[in-house]
């Protein structure tokens, strides 16, 4: 019903699509042809292109120059109401939900319909025929980020559209729920669904996509068959000649415990916060100790909690060098050395309306003497911003400039840089290239590395696997406001650190395999 | 059709033209109002604008009337700067002044040197205390700032009514509500023979001073500005956002309360049922006139100054009403507010599609 | 006895049903996520223009409309500031109560000492004949009527309409919304408008029935009680209706007090309703989470439609 037989054009045909703005060429004349039945891979770095070619389908942007042909027929696509017209729904990697409204309210204003029991009846038979278990009643602000999917993508199939677009779906889920994820989009895709998935994760493309398209700087630089090909090959065709290599290096023989946390307790903030149950962990001169974990499960509160934005309520549960500090204020910590990057950039880490050598005296002011007689000193504070931006190669129009200003990884990279000139003895970083090119990416790694063989304690708490595998020596995650006991990266695999995000010890894995994570 | 596009960086020509546009939009606004209520154009702009300021005695009231402005301005603007809503300034005026005439009062016929001193400190204590309530509903219960300061404001007023009425009420006075004229030795110093312009003036333009470097230099200004353009950055640099509610609230109050005794113990020289025409109010326009910044604070205290003269001379000459005044600040603000996108936002021509 | 007890039951209704006004308009526009501050310059507004067409003209209804007109040109002021202009919403509130207040008191200038006879009483055939039911429940003015429906119409629009539901999820979260395609900015405009309205009605009353003159600042706070009063209802109309009859009786105390032989001066009894306010906004907002929960999250947020 969804695909006729004798109509053998391509679903969606776009040809030669291409997008400018300022200063770059984000799409130069792409080709991509989508068909029914058939889940596509849309395969790039951050920055290749991915997101503003699924914007023009999906009507969020006009292309420059470019048709799109829908089952033949040359379309314009310029709202998404057209492209929901046609056929096309879309799950995007950042929610558009409404945390005080119930589900089914939700998905009501998504699909102009009422809120009412006619509705409610369908949500739920939609559900359940494709595992997507949801309650209708329920309130947005009480469900988990996998739950929050499944509104979005039973919103999308209650449209029954012939295209399905999934951007990046799997940042956001545990490795359980990914499986389930990927039953419900295979049998889409035998019903005859299309699919259109855009990921830079190679395995799970390899397992679910029939066909890859592959962009690298705007550009389409091949069609692959991922079944075929293997995760390396892919790669090369990713990123070029710019493969990271695999980590080799010997485990750091780390010295003394620099952070060390024991039984630490934080009770939840409000209803949408989570509690910090019995949190053990000791980071030592000298090593990287990552943390994984899918978001909200209490990585900000444990920011927090290390930073010293919040105080625990027993000062012994936290140590700095030997020294309780679970009672001591932001500041007096980073004076005894310890210093955060925490996720979020823009307006936690930075003032964006404030200059970089305002921004440099925000958090640097405690060890770096930028005061004279108790006066802020902005020659110093320009002094310091300026050496930070030669040393970390950071992209802007000097010290003066805005933080708000400058791109997501030059600021990036401007933050880590301006924790790790401090000469910290002990460094926390939450998801430090998240939305970062690969360049800076690399580039914050060496820095972290660098810092850590020099002698100094570092935590990174990620929910990138990859950048955690790769460069922590011990790792451990977080599960629901617990942390997992912490293991030597090289003797792990990441599917056994996928056990830790689920809450699972790897002792007991043997019998969990298929024991369901409670949702 | 007309668009606003957001500039990649806010225009810093634009941040001082705004405040000048907005100024002369509300000059032709005003000529617009004076033509509709039907007096002679030019006459009610004169007397307006030029004739309050056209004499030694008119600039040194001018002087009168902007210190207060200037004083409470700069606090505010510290505040709002930080995104701590003190607009209860007018009732912590209020109590400024009920606290200092309470001083003079009880020292009344002691010619002392330190009566005035202890008046300026019993109206800062006075104003503060009324700040400190909005500060403590704030910081421990979480309460809005906004509703509580402004509701004190309407005690304060009737606080004071029932004051003058009663225990504070001249003993002499046949009844009228006000209190004693206040002695010498607890009167400001005038600093311009012949004119009412006394040492408040000078105060004020210590406090712009004092405001300029505690904002632009000192560590206090800088969390205060960090509080209020990205908090959790402030939380996140070890700031403490209670003890910056606190700070704002009682700089305002303080400073609040000092110019309410500056208007008690300078041209009013005894309690009255009302000691401030709004001052506390239009202290807000300032505020963001001035930019939230002292300097700017000064010039946007003279020219609302002059708005307060100008409604007085209106009404003399041209039987103009003085709620005049009112309406000249209230647009000076929206066209303030208006222009100010330009600073953040450019005007596109878009083609309707 | 009986017969005081009506008439002060009477006059809290009086004293209630501008506060009704107000503060249902003012919760329509904070459930759209605008925070408008100028509800105190809206009603003198109202009351003004009210008053001098009523007078002018001998009717109350055309000052009625009069006085909503004026509410809704003021909020469209406010509106074109914040949501066109993207102002911040504090500053032109606040802004546009200091407007109010002087051009309520210029425009009112010559009205004052000018009695007006106040609205007719609109009797419900029969039942108002009823005993003490009738005279409290079935003889009051269109007003009174009036501000019931509306605050019934007001929670079955939020809860149960789908323009309701849209506007609610805007005050949620506008950049989810404009994600759906949703109107952000004209659903602001619309709800802000329609709070001018209620607060030009508001304050129709005021002058009209509760003191029917004008007296410059007539309105005394009671646009910031609103204000209060919402935060009070945790943004819920039934709870407000509560909220704005109990602030309608401590109000009038004040008025009799004296027969009721309190001997306390007259000023400290006008305070009464601010210190309620601040005791109840303590009462309310201590608990935070209830607040973060009930309040609409993108309240006071400029909103600016980038893609």
């Amino acid at each position: 019903m969804i695909d006729s037989p004798e109509n053998s054009a391509p679903l969606v045909q776009m040809a030669g699509i291409s997008k400018a703005y300022p200063g770059c060429l984000a799409n130069d004349s792409i080709d991509i042809n989508l068909d029914a039945g058939r889940v596509h891979a849309l395969l790039g770095e951050n920055g290749a292109g991915k997101s503003t070619l699924v914007k023009i389908l999906y009507g969020l942007l006009a292309q420059d120059a470019g048709s799109i042909r829908w089952q033949g027929q040359p379309v314009e696509i310029s709202s998404p109401a057209d492209a929901r017209e046609l056929g096309i729904a879309m799950v995007f990697q950042h929610f558009s939900l409404f945390e005080s409204l119930s589900v089914l309210e939700n998905i009501a204003l998504g699909m102009d319909a009422d809120a009412d029991a006619v509705l409610k009846e369908k949500i739920i038979s939609v559900s359940t025929r494709y595992g997507l278990p949801l309650n209708p009643d329920r309130s947005v602000f009480t469900l988990s980020v996998g739950e929050r999917q499944r509104i979005e993508i039973v919103r999308c199939l209650l449209q029954e559209p012939k295209l399905l677009i999934m951007d990046e779906p799997t940042s956001v889920l545990t490795p359980l729920e990914v499986n389930d994820l990927f039953t419900t989009l295979s049998r889409l895709a035998d019903e005859g669904m299309a699919i259109l998935y855009i990921s830079h994760k190679l395995e799970e493309i390899r397992k679910l996509c029939h066909e890859a398209t592959i962009l690298r700087g705007g550009k389409k630089v091949a069609t692959a068959d991922p079944r075929v090909e293997s995760a390396e090959g892919l790669a090369s065709l990713m990123m070029g000649s710019d493969i990271p290599v695999a980590s080799t290096r010997e485990r750091n023989e780390s010295g003394e415990p620099m952070l060390v946390m024991s039984g630490l307790n934080h009770p939840a903030q409000d209803q949408n916060g989570i509690s910090l149950q019995n949190i053990n962990l000791s980071v030592c001169a000298g090593e990287i100790v990552g943390i994984a974990g899918v978001a909200g499960n209490g990585q900000d509160e444990l920011m927090q909690v290390i930073a010293g934005e919040v105080l625990v309520s027993n000062n012994d549960a936290m140590h700095l060098q030997s020294n309780a500090v679970g009672r001591l204020g932001a500041g007096e910590r980073r004076r005894r050395g310890l210093c955060c990057v925490p996720e979020e950039r823009l307006g936690h880490a930075a003032v964006p309306t404030l200059s970089l050598t305002e921004n440099v005296f925000l958090t640097a002011h405690h060890r770096k003497a930028l005061r004279i007689a108790g006066l802020v000193s902005y020659r110093r504070s320009r002094k310091f911003a300026t050496e930070i931006i030669d040393r970390f190669n950071v992209q802007c129009n000097g010290p003066e400039a805005l933080a708000g200003s400058l791109s997501g990884g030059n600021l990036q990279k401007f933050i880590v840089g301006r924790e790790i000139l401090q000469a910290p003895e002990v460094l926390v970083v939450s998801q430090p290239t998240w939305g970062v090119d690969a360049g800076a990416a690399r580039a914050i790694h060496d820095a972290l590395r660098k810092l850590a063989d020099g002698g100094a304690a570092v935590l990174l708490v990620s929910q990138d696997l990859d950048e955690l595998m790769q460069i922590s020596d011990r790792i451990g995650a977080l599960c629901a406001g617990q942390l997992s006991e912490l293991h030597v990266t090289t003797d792990v695999t990441v599917q056994q650190v996928g056990l830790l995000m689920g809450g699972e010890s790897l002792e007991s894995t043997a019998n969990s395999s298929s024991a369901g994570v409670a949702s | 059709m007309i668009a606003l596009q957001r500039r990649a960086n806010p225009s810093q020509l634009m941040g001082y033209l705004a405040p000048l546009i907005a100024f002369a939009l509300t000059l032709l606004a005003g000529l617009l109002l004076f033509a509709l209520l039907g007096v002679p154009v030019f006459e009610a702009f004169h007397a307006f604008f030029i004739e309050p300021i056209s004499s030694l005695y008119g600039l040194a009231e001018l002087g009168v009337k902007a210190a207060p402005l200037i004083i409470i301005g700069v606090a505010l603007s510290i505040g709002f700067r930080a995104q701590v809503w003190n607009i209860g300034a007018e009732g912590q005026l209020i109590l400024g002044g009920i606290f200092g005439a309470a001083v003079a009062l009880y020292f009344y016929e002691v010619d002392a040197w330190f009566v005035l001193p202890l008046m300026i400190l019993a109206s800062l204590v006075g104003g503060m205390l009324w700040a400190s309530v909005p500060a403590l509903l704030k910081t421990r219960f979480n309460v809005n700032e906004i509703l509580t300061s402004l509701m004190l404001t309407y005690v304060a007023v009737l606080l004071l009514s029932w004051l003058v009425s009663g225990p504070m009420r001249d003993p002499d006075g046949f009844n009228f509500p006000e209190s004693r004229l206040f002695h010498d030795a607890a009167l400001l110093p005038r600093i311009l023979s012949g004119t009412r312009l006394h040492m408040g003036a000078l105060v004020a333009i210590g406090v712009v001073v004092a405001g300029w470097l505690l904002l632009s230099r000192t560590l206090l200004g800088f969390a205060l500005r960090v509080n209020g353009a990205a908090p959790r950055a402030g939380v996140h640099a070890g700031f403490s956002q209670n003890r910056l509610v606190w700070v704002a609230l009682l700089l305002g109050g303080g400073c609040a309360g000092v110019a309410g005794l500056f208007e008690v113990a300078g041209p009013i020289g005894q309690l009255l049922p009302t000691i401030s025409p709004g001052y506390g109010f239009t202290a807000i326009i300032v505020a963001f006139l001035g930019r939230l910044h002292p300097v700017g604070v000064l010039f946007a205290g003279l020219v609302m100054a002059l708005s307060y003269l100008g409604g007085e001379s209106a009404q003399i000459t041209l039987n103009l009403p003085l709620a005049v005044t009112g309406v000249f600040q209230g647009m000076l603000l929206f066209f303030l507010l208006a222009t100010d996108v330009l600073i953040n936002y450019r005007i596109i021509r878009k083609q309707a599609s | 006895m009986n017969e005081i007890l009506i008439l002060t039951i009477l006059t809290i209704i009086t004293a209630a049903t501008p506060l009704v006004y107000a503060a249902i308009g003012e919760l329509v526009v904070e459930r759209s996520g605008v925070l408008n501050l100028g509800v105190e310059g809206m009603m003198l507004a109202g009351a003004v223009c009210s008053f001098a067409t009523a007078h002018y003209t001998g009717s109350g209804m055309a000052g009625i409309v009069a006085g909503m007109l004026a509410g809704v040109l003021m909020a469209l002021l406010f509106a074109f500031l914040t949501l066109s202009l993207q102002s911040s919403q504090v500053a032109t509130g606040l802004a546009l109560t200091i407007f109010g207040v002087g051009l309520s008191a210029l425009i009112g200038q010559p009205l004052v000492g000018i009695a007006f006879d106040g609205l007719p009483s609109l009797n419900i055939p029969l039942l108002s004949n009823l005993p003490v039911v009738g005279q409290l429940l079935f003889s009051h003015d269109i007003l009174v009527y009036g501000s019931f429906i509306l605050v019934a119409a007001v929670a079955w629009f939020l809860n149960k309409s789908r323009a309701g539901l849209v506007l609610r999820s805007i005050g949620d979260s506008h950049n989810a919304a404009h994600a759906l395609g949703l109107k952000v900015i004209r659903v602001r405009y619309c709800a802000t408008l329609f709070g001018g309205a209620c607060a030009g009605i508001g304050g129709s009353y005021l002058s009209l029935v509760y003191t029917p003159m004008w007296v410059e600042n007539m309105s005394a706070g009671r646009g910031w009680i609103a204000l209060a009063l919402v935060v009070f209802a945790v943004w819920q109309p039934g709870r407000l209706l509560l909220g704005a009859y109990l602030f309608g009786g401590i109000s009038i105390l004040q008025l009799h007090a004296q027969a009721l032989g309190i001997n306390v001066p007259s000023q400290l009894m006008s305070m009464l309703p601010y210190a309620t306010t601040i005791l109840v906004l303590v009462l309310i907002s201590r608990d935070r989470g209830r607040i973060r929960r009930n309040a609409p999250a993108s309240i006071g947020q400029a909103f600016h439609p980038t893609t």
